[in-house]
């Protein structure tokens, strides 16, 4: 079973790691996260983001969930905001496009202009 | 929704909308009585009686210019489907408490789903927020409250990688046991 303890050693080694949520200057990745974006997989889709986020080891990437984006039927919706950057919006996204927006989007660089509102409409 | 532990995500994001930093989410399953129940409370803005009414019966209430949500209806009309039924405690000022009863060995009802993930994601997303999380299988539980979490962070965020990755571990390894069932 995790106990604390080990979380204390995790704690230990984080220190001095910046506390994303007060940090200007991270990417922040919201997740629409009403009923309409949970029903159409929301869920899954905020999971594979946090996951590909940790596992790369990215501490300067916030994800945060929000109510309703307002486009239902392009549930889920994930917003991506680079500082000094436009914010790119996502749409329809799954568990796969999410894992691939961050190591296009948030590693390289690159918008994965084929899954942005823009290409759906 | 597809799944229990969906419309327990949603139900969680009115408490989260009505300003509550701290929520309660029990899982309780009896085999004996043959239930699941799903107890939702927070302490967030509350709701009048009358506005009360409005939001479990959408449909059958005159329609007022306030715009009318499907989350709760949808969690009603899931327990209902099985035997079971839903019901609303609120105090303007005080919180909400919102009660699922669903028949466990019905036939229509949906998988509890990912609780874990539930759970983490709500966590991660929400650190300022207390959250009481308790799944019990009749005498069997696997409790967990971020208090306690964030007393061992300090500042450190949930999301920093390692702690996600710990708190992911933790939540799957908890509910993994919970569901082991002696033979
Ligand atoms: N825990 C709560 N505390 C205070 N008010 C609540 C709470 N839960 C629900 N409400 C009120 O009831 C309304 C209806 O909730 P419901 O979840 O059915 O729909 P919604 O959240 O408005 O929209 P959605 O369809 O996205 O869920 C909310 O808009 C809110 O005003
Ligand atoms: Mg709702």
């Amino acid at each position: 079973m995790k106990s604390l303890a080990e979380l204390e050693a995790i704690r230990n080694k984080a220190k001095g790691s910046v506390n994303l949520r007060k940090d200007d200057n991270a990417v922040r990745i919201v997740v629409g996260m009403a009923t309409c974006g949970i029903a159409a997989g929301a869920k899954p889709v905020m999971n594979a983001l946090m996951e590909e986020v940790a596992k790369r080891n990215l501490d300067h990437v916030a994800v945060t969930q929000t109510g309703c984006i307002g486009v239902c039927r392009l549930e889920p919706i994930v917003e991506v905001m680079v500082p000094g950057e436009e914010k790119v919006t996502y749409v329809k996204v799954d568990p796969k496009k999410a894992a691939e927006i961050i190591s296009e989007h948030i590693v390289n660089g690159r918008v994965v202009t084929k899954y942005t509102i823009g290409a759906a409409q | 929704m597809r799944e229990i532990s969906l419309h327990i995500l949603d139900i969680v994001q009115n408490s989260i909308a009505a300003k509550a930093d701290e929520i309660g989410v029990d899982v309780i399953e009896d085999r004996e009585k043959d239930t699941l129940t799903v107890v939702i409370g927070d302490n967030g803005c509350g709701m009048s009686a009358e506005f009360l009414k409005k939001v479990i019966d959408p449909f059958t209430t005159k329609r007022t210019t306030r715009k009318v949500g499907l989350g709760i209806p949808l969690f009603k009309m899931a327990a209902e489907n099985t035997g079971g039924s839903l019901e609303i405690q609120s105090k303007e000022g005080e919180g909400t408490v919102v009660t699922a009863v669903f028949g466990l060995s019905h036939i229509d009802r949906q998988p509890l789903g990912d609780m874990a993930g539930t759970m983490l994601s709500l966590f991660t997303a929400y650190e300022d927020i207390r959250f009481l999380y308790k799944h019990k299988i009749d005498e069997k539980k696997f409790f967990v409250d971020t208090r306690e979490i964030k007393n061992v962070l300090g500042d450190i965020s949930f999301q920093a990688p390692e702690v996600y990755l710990w708190l992911s571990e933790f939540l799957k390894e908890g509910e993994e046991e919970l569901n082991q069932m002696e033979v």
